[in-house]
């Protein structure tokens, strides 16, 4: 006996209040990771054994700037949701809370630092 | 809270399951995604250093360019090439295609000898472009 009224279970939500949300997000990354990373394989071998001056007239281009930036922010989201499912699975006492917390900083901190360095690259400061 | 008081009986895990090239390749799925993560890292670190300037820039090429740096690159194209097989292998399966026995089994095969194959590629061109 289902006690969900029919708007409760449309909306898809679980104990979590996420619904689906997370494994949703892990595939749509995983996706865009494919394309993203394909790009930054071939800009790596374009730039391999790049110069200091090879590197930022690179990123001078806005399309290698515009690339590195969705890069790193569809790879650190994807990498953010994995980590906690690993997490999830793994670390059952009192370690769990604290290490969700520093998977979320972890991944945002990464993320800050890399679309930091490349925007500043990017307007060539 | 969730602390487990008394010894439960669990579910049972991996050792309980003959060894399958599924199993492998799901664990490997697993260990190659968490280096990922700590190799982001790496990318970052290069990044920063670039946007900071020659000198910082330096420092992280010197790493790069050192025979420790160069396995540890060499390294992470296979590990990145490998996640990226199994992620594709796990989004076909994810539509219900792959997922008999032999199939299953074939596919799982196919990551591992895809990835190096590929890893090879990509160090044979990176050679000729060189």
């Amino acid at each position: 006996m289902d006690m969900m009224t029919p708007l409760r279970r449309v909306r898809g939500l679980g104990s979590a209040k996420a619904g689906t949300e997370h494994f949703w997000q892990q595939r749509l990354t995983a996706v865009s990771n494919f394309f993203l990373i394909s790009f930054f394989i071939i800009f790596l071998i374009w730039l391999h054994d790049g110069t200091y001056a090879d590197m930022r007239a690179a990123f001078a281009n806005p399309l290698i700037g515009i690339g590195m930036a969705l890069t790193m922010m569809s790879v650190t989201y994807h990498m953010r949701l994995g980590v906690q499912v690993v997490i999830e699975d793994y670390i059952h006492g009192d370690a769990k809370i604290p290490l969700l917390i520093l998977n979320n900083f972890f991944a945002i901190a990464i993320a800050a630092a890399s679309l930091f360095a490349i925007v500043k690259m990017s307007f060539g400061a | 809270m969730s602390q487990v008081k008394t010894a439960r009986p669990l579910s049972p895990h991996l050792t309980i399951y003959r060894f399958r090239p599924t199993m492998a390749m799901s664990i490997l799925h697993r260990i190659t995604g968490v280096s990922l993560y700590a190799g982001t890292l790496l990318v970052a670190w290069w990044l920063v250093a670039a946007a900071s300037g020659p000198e910082a820039f330096s420092y992280a090429s010197a790493f790069f360019g050192s025979i420790i740096g160069r396995i540890v690159i060499f390294g992470y194209s296979w590990v990145l090439l490998h996640h990226l097989l199994g992620g594709l292998r796990y989004l076909l399966q994810d539509t219900g295609n792959g997922l008999q026995r032999e199939q299953s089994t074939r596919l799982a095969l196919a990551t591992a000898a895809g990835s190096i194959t590929l890893t090879a590629i990509l160090w044979i061109v990176v050679a000729l472009v060189g």
